[in-house]
């Protein structure tokens, strides 16, 4: 009996393994910014290039960074989703324009809606690289000292949104409260 | 006849790929782009750029990938090269933003003890367990002389078929 046990149980711990292994997500690589200060950045607007948008302006909020472009894709799955979480109001969203052209840019947020309260022009993509971005639509959610708490790489999900982000969002902005 | 003009279809159907592969050394253009100005940098940044991960394409080098990130990060290691910056000092900045992932050889610690040292802990189990089963078949072979009439009997057996006593 037990001869047979052994290689059924070694077979099992295999399937287990390769279960999760296909469960995964390799494009989901944890990011190193995670509690780290979020990069400094000093970029024009894209509505208003005269004007610039740093991060230290949100000094003492908690805010969402959203790193979109015309060009991609899941962004403009994610998009609905972004229009209404932020009428709801639970947290600004902010977005960072990447690698993209300021015509491109601001014709796709005239035909889909303009969730951000503003987005700023990395049309180089050189903030892009201080953030780790390599996968567009990523998000990180910042707290008010300035501190990445949470990323979310590709598109945020309802569940993403509910499970993650809002709890966080709620946490945050409650320690300051104290 | 059916079967040639299945033939000739298939030839057909083979012949995009043939413009592909014709075409590639046009596409391959982007990445001879290495501009002519430095080659002492031009050598280190292929060099580093080799042992680095493209993180769009994950099983590409850095120094192979043709994605945009790709383009963009060797436009940034070489900046970074130009003004006096070591190799070791790149690697920081960009395992700083990319994590070790961007690394083809991961560093030596804790988190990565399991994917540099389980290998030999396979090995010694697999050692462990190979020589539980050669010390219990040993075990189970006994050492008991042979009988008389064991002994007659392998005569018998190894006798020529002319002397062999019919029984």
């Amino acid at each position: 009996m037990g001869r047979y046990l052994i290689p059924l149980v070694l077979f099992l711990v295999l399937v287990i393994f390769l279960a999760i292994g296909l469960g995964r997500d390799p494009h989901e690589v944890p990011s190193p910014l995670i509690n780290k200060a979020a990069p400094g950045f000093q970029l024009p607007q894209l509505k208003d290039p005269s004007k610039s948008f740093s991060a230290e302006d949100m000094h003492g909020k908690v805010w969402l960074l959203n790193v979109w472009a015309s060009w991609c894709v899941s962004c403009r799955e994610e998009h609905p989703l972004l229009l209404a979480y932020s009428s709801a109001g639970a947290v600004p969203i902010y977005g960072l324009n990447y690698k993209d052209k300021r015509e491109d840019a601001l014709a796709w947020l005239g035909d889909l809606g303009d969730p951000y309260v503003l987005s700023a022009s990395d049309t180089d993509g050189r903030v892009g690289i201080d953030y780790g971005v390599y996968g567009a639509p990523e998000t990180y959610l910042i707290d008010r000292n300035g501190v990445i708490r949470f990323k979310q790489i590709g598109a945020v999900t309802p569940d993403i949104w509910e499970k993650r982000i809002l709890p966080l969002v709620k946490e945050l902005n409650g320690q300051g409260n104290k | 006849m059916a079967r040639g003009i299945n033939k000739l279809r298939r030839a057909y159907m083979l012949l995009p790929l043939l413009l592909l592969f014709f075409s590639a050394p046009a596409l391959n253009a982007k990445e001879a782009q290495s501009t002519a100005d430095d080659p002492v940098i031009e050598a280190r940044l292929r060099k580093l750029s080799q042992e680095l991960r493209c993180l769009v394409c994950q099983n590409e080098t850095l120094a192979d990938s043709r994605a945009d990130l790709a383009d963009d990060l060797r436009r940034e290691i070489r900046e970074q090269m130009k003004a006096g910056k070591s190799d070791q000092e790149i690697i920081a900045f960009l395992t700083q933003r990319y994590g070790d992932f961007v690394l083809y050889r991961p560093p030596v610690k804790p988190t990565t003890y399991l994917l540099w040292f389980g290998p030999f802990l396979l090995l010694i189990g697999g050692l462990f367990v190979l020589y539980r089963y050669v010390k219990q078949r040993r075990d189970s072979i006994s050492d008991s002389p042979l009988s008389a009439a064991d002994h007659r009997r392998a005569a018998q057996l190894l006798a020529p078929a002319s002397e062999k006593e019919v029984p």
